[in-house]
């Protein structure tokens, strides 16, 4: 399988960004590493997708940005989750969750549904 | 992360920049795939190249972040912007609290101020601005007759002079292309008498007659039931009756059935007689007296049936609905054509009934409109003395505030925001005193829609609508800006060394500041004169006509409507003849009376009027022949008070088989025979038989107080039977109230059905009449003396502030021997000066608004020097009480103790 080819459900790029940030700021191509690297190579997250969401959710208040150092010490953009973003991110984690384990449940079917009882 | 050292903390010191942003957190990312591809071992021109490749496009993210970025950048701002907005409330709120006098006696200054604006506003809105409450009432027009006579013929015609009869009115009707419909109402509405009985006692009700289309022209629906049928319009249709909202109310408990029912209706002359069917209830939005005659309340309408009015003179007044397109003046110029070419085929009109089209809404305000500009105008003074006051408040507080605002500005806030914070502050002041005033307004609002004394049009129908909320949101911001923004700009304007030095070097923004206020202080000493000039000017006028000879007495009379036998042939005018002195003679016999008569119409009420004309002499063609009549019994004269110059009173003699005589008044004795004896006189005035005239009356005021006499002829009503109703005048020095009850009854056992009439005072009548004028005058004057108050509040702040600020001085002077008194004249004489210059002012400009009110004064000339004395006098007067208390506190200072306490 092609793994540039897996594409980001909706909303599901927000939620990984968010999720990325639970260790501590980090700045936008730290994001991407982070989530390729915990995909084992599988989630590959655009540069073009990945700074509007990073934008949406700062102007939405689930983010704060601040001027920082990087590592090779060059000037970055240092994203870190808010208190709402927190929730935001616990919210969205239960919801996808849910739906994963019920995508999980009809996809691994291994026979009809049985008839339902009619009381 | 590691935090940024701390000169890139400051980079963004110029305010934020999202594109550099966007354009930095890109590059970053860039750079950083750049080397991470190199350190897999990429050339670093080829490691560029893959990096730039697997980005895409960067111009097209650049722009998107950059919008993004604004965007958040202006909601950040705006989120701040509130941030310190709200600080400034609650800033403003600790400082009103710690200051609460203060903080009240701008809210009431305010409250009065707007409050009275709003009041004014909603009067005005009423009358001059809002429509007609009629659909499209744009389209609505009022017929003038009488346009071919000149000015002073036109006045003397009275009522008559600007109806039509039947016939002109349907001609109009039927050959006209302007109108969609023309209709007509009988303006004589009191011809008729309308008694309700059978339900309580007999009362009589205020009925009008209507044409069929009257409702449905004017776009008026009955709420219940229906309009007029045709048939109901006819000679001999069934009596048919609509009741207005109140009598529908009040007569019959909002009855929803009360369709079909019949009451008993008696009328009298002739018409309607016994059972009368409501068809229909009007909505209670209607309300003709407010439209078309003033102060009057109707209970319910009546067909006019035309075959009955056809025979009749000028009686009808004509409103038609335009087309849509036409405007007024082409109606106008069809209406000139029309009339003269009417006139051609019926040579037995009276003559051409060339008219004035007026829209209906000028025809109702057009009259009050300056009277209302200049309420209004006078308001708004009102209102800038209350800005320029609080101005003066603010600025005297921000002597003992300069400090704060020092220190603030010391520690960083810039002049913007201090001035912001002052706007806020007078903001929020100016809008509580709006609510208040808001308040103020309703209660004043209220109490004028429940005058039914003045009659003025619409006034009923006053209230506090939308319009005038929006009009009160716009003076308290305006209102508040206006006295917050000076006081503002000096505030922030001072320069914060010599504040926070303090010590004596700070006299001089106080004495800059002192400079200001003289101004401002000045100016409202200017603008109060303006209003009490007006006001006495108003007032003046307003005495004048009450002190005009009326041709009348009217104190120690009262009148009632009385019920009159009907008479259409000489033995009923006979037997009427002998009701009626049996009447006057009774009650003339009650305790304390002493002189009764009847008239049918009363002077500064409805008038018509018929012809006269003396025998024997040559008349030009086309003279004015007009005389108002006034069909009298014996005695009416006495009763009235009215001086008669020559000749005799009528008698009960004078019956119809006797010769027929006449009386006049002067004006028609002038007309007639100038420079002869009239008595004795033979002239035309009720029929084709010549009557003689056996006594000229004083003039009297029939139709204005402010209006000459027009001829007159008095009738008897022994001798002819066309009666308009008939009044019974009461004189006696008993209070009315008392009397009433005896004569009542006195009637009542002439006439069991005669309805409990209220019993007026004559003076209700030139009270009536006066009320617009005492209405307008009034509210000057109590504006004006508003203004007066304002303004001595202004001058105390202002002398007393400058006592303060100069103890020292003062406290000097008086150690180097300046005696108490001299303190005292020093200060009272500063309080003249700026009394006399703002008095010098404002002289000069109300002697320009003077001649703008000249035409509502009467008999008062606009350099009045009374009024002007007057309101000299009282303005020092207030300078000086107002600067009495601070002179006397200067008179009073301990030099020791001033000198020590710096």
């Amino acid at each position: 399988m092609d793994t540039a080819k897996l594409e980001f459900l909706r909303g599901t790029l927000d939620v990984l960004i968010l999720k990325a940030m639970v260790w501590g700021p980090l700045h936008g191509y730290a994001i991407t590493n982070l989530i390729r690297r915990q995909s084992d190579d599988a989630l590959l997250v655009e540069e073009g997708t990945l700074y509007p969401a990073l934008w949406r959710l700062e102007s939405k208040g689930l983010l704060e940005a601040e001027w920082g150092l990087s590592e090779n010490n060059r000037k970055a953009k240092f994203y870190r989750l808010t208190a709402k973003g927190r929730r935001q991110l616990r919210e969205e984690v239960k919801i996808w969750e849910a739906y994963a384990a019920a995508v999980a449940k009809v996809l691994g079917a291994t026979q009809p549904p049985l008839p339902e009882e009619i009381s | 992360m590691t935090p940024a050292p701390l000169w890139r903390r400051y980079d963004r010191l110029t305010g934020s920049d999202p594109a550099t942003d966007v354009k930095d957190e890109l590059h970053f990312h860039l750079e950083s795939k750049v080397d991470d591809l190199i350190a897999k071992g990429w050339r670093l021109e080829d490691a560029r190249k893959e990096a730039e490749r697997q980005f895409g496009n960067v111009a097209a993210l650049q722009q998107a972040g950059e919008r993004m970025g604004e965007s958040m950048e202006r909601r950040r701002k705006f989120r701040e912007y509130c941030a310190e907005w709200l600080q400034d409330v609650r800033y403003t709120l600790r400082t009103l609290r710690n200051n609460p006098g203060f903080a009240a006696i701008a809210i009431l200054v305010l409250a009065l101020g707007v409050g009275l604006n709003t009041a004014v506003f909603s009067v005005v809105n009423t009358m001059l601005l809002r429509p007609l409450p009629f659909p499209q009432s744009q389209q609505l027009v009022w017929f003038t007759g009488g346009k071919s006579f000149d000015a002073k013929t036109r006045a003397a015609g009275g009522l008559s002079g600007e109806t039509y009869t039947v016939d002109v009115y349907r001609e109009f009707q039927r050959n006209n292309h302007s109108f969609q419909s023309v209709t007509a109402f009988q303006t004589f509405y009191n011809s008729l008498q309308y008694k309700l009985t059978g339900v309580g006692e007999p009362r009589e009700l205020d009925a009008v007659e209507v044409a069929g289309n009257f409702f449905p022209t004017l776009g008026v629906t009955p709420i219940l039931g229906r309009n007029f049928s045709e048939e109901e319009m006819l000679k001999g249709g069934r009596p048919a009756a609509l009741l207005t909202y109140s009598l529908w109310k009040t007569q019959f408990g909002s009855d929803p059935n009360v369709i079909g029912k019949t009451i008993d209706i008696n009328t009298s002359p002739a018409a309607v007689n016994g059972a009368v069917t409501i068809v229909g209830v009007l909505p209670a939005s209607f309300d003709f007296g407010a439209v078309f005659a003033p102060g009057k309340k109707v209970d319910l309408f009546v067909p006019a049936v035309m075959d009955f009015w056809k025979t009749w003179g000028n009686t009808l007044g004509v409103v038609g609905r335009l087309k849509a397109g036409v405007t007024v003046a082409q109606a106008q110029e069809e209406a000139d054509r029309l009339f003269p070419n009417l006139k051609l085929q019926h040579k037995d009109w009276f003559y051409d009934y060339a008219s004035d089209l007026t829209a209906l809404k000028e025809h109702v305000a057009g009259k009050l409109q300056r009277s209302l500009v200049v309420l209004w105008s006078a308001v708004g003074l009102i209102l800038l003395i209350v800005c320029v006051n609080l101005s003066n408040l603010q600025l005297s507080r921000a002597a003992t505030r300069s400090k704060e605002f020092a220190v603030r500005r010391a520690l960083g806030a810039s002049r913007g925001r201090i001035i912001r914070q002052l706007l806020t502050e007078s903001l929020i002041l100016s809008f509580s005193g709006s609510v208040v005033g808001l308040i103020i307004a309703w209660a004043v609002v209220y109490y004028l829609s429940h005058q039914s004394s003045i009659s003025l049009p619409l006034l009923n129908s006053i209230h506090l609508d939308t319009v005038a909320l929006c009009w009160t949101f716009i003076t308290a911001i305006s209102v508040g800006i206006l006295f917050g923004l000076a006081p503002a700009l000096r505030i922030s304007g001072t320069n914060i060394q010599i504040v926070i030095k303090d010590s004596a070097a700070g006299m001089a923004t106080g004495r800059s500041h002192e400079r200001f206020r003289s101004i401002l202080v000045v100016s409202e000493i200017a603008l109060a004169c303006l209003l009490l000039v007006g006001a006495g000017l108003l007032l003046r006028s307003f005495l004048r006509v009450l002190d005009v000879d009326l041709g009348f007495n009217p104190s120690q009379a009262a009148t009632m409507q009385t019920d009159l036998p009907p008479a259409t042939n000489k033995d009923q005018l006979i037997q009427r003849a002998n009701f009626l002195k049996s009447e006057i003679d009774r009650v003339g016999a009650l305790p304390g009376v002493e002189s009764v008569g009847i008239s049918d119409m009363l002077p500064l009420d409805r008038n018509r009027e018929w012809g006269l004309e003396s025998v024997g002499r040559y008349h030009a063609k086309g003279a004015d022949e007009g005389a108002l009549v006034y069909l009298v019994t014996p005695g009416y004269l006495q009763a009235m008070g009215m001086h008669l110059i020559a000749g005799r009173d009528f008698s009960w003699q004078d019956t119809p088989d006797n010769q027929p005589v006449l009386i006049i008044n002067q004006a028609a004795a002038r007309r007639e025979w100038p420079g002869e004896d009239p008595i004795g006189k033979l002239a035309y005035a009720t029929g084709k038989v010549p009557v003689h005239v056996i006594g000229v009356v004083a003039d009297v005021r029939e139709s204005a107080l402010e209006q000459n006499s027009s001829p007159e002829i008095y009738v008897p009503m022994t001798q002819v039977a066309d009666v308009e109703g008939a009044t019974l005048v009461v004189r006696s020095h008993m209070n009315p109230d008392n009397l009433a009850k005896s004569v009542v009854v006195t009637l009542r056992s002439l006439n069991p059905s005669q309805p409990a009439n209220p019993f007026r005072p004559l003076q209700s009548l030139v009270d009536r009449s006066v009320s617009p004028r005492r209405f307008f005058a009034l509210l000057v004057s109590i504006f004006a003396t508003l203004g007066a108050l304002l303004a001595a509040l202004g001058i105390y702040g202002v002398i007393s502030y400058s006592v303060t600020q100069k103890a020292q001085e003062i406290g000097v002077r008086m150690a180097l021997g300046a005696s108490s008194g001299r303190v005292q004249r020093d200060v009272l004489g500063r309080t003249l000066r700026l009394a006399i210059t703002g008095m010098a002012l404002g002289t000069m400009a109300a002697s320009g608004a003077a001649r703008l009110i000249a035409s509502l004064l009467f008999a008062t000339s606009p350099w009045d020097p009374i009024a002007y004395a007057a309101m000299a006098t009282s303005l020092i007067a207030i300078a000086l009480m107002s600067g009495y208390l601070p002179a006397r506190r200067a008179s009073r200072i301990q030099p020791m103790a001033a000198l020590r306490s710096n």
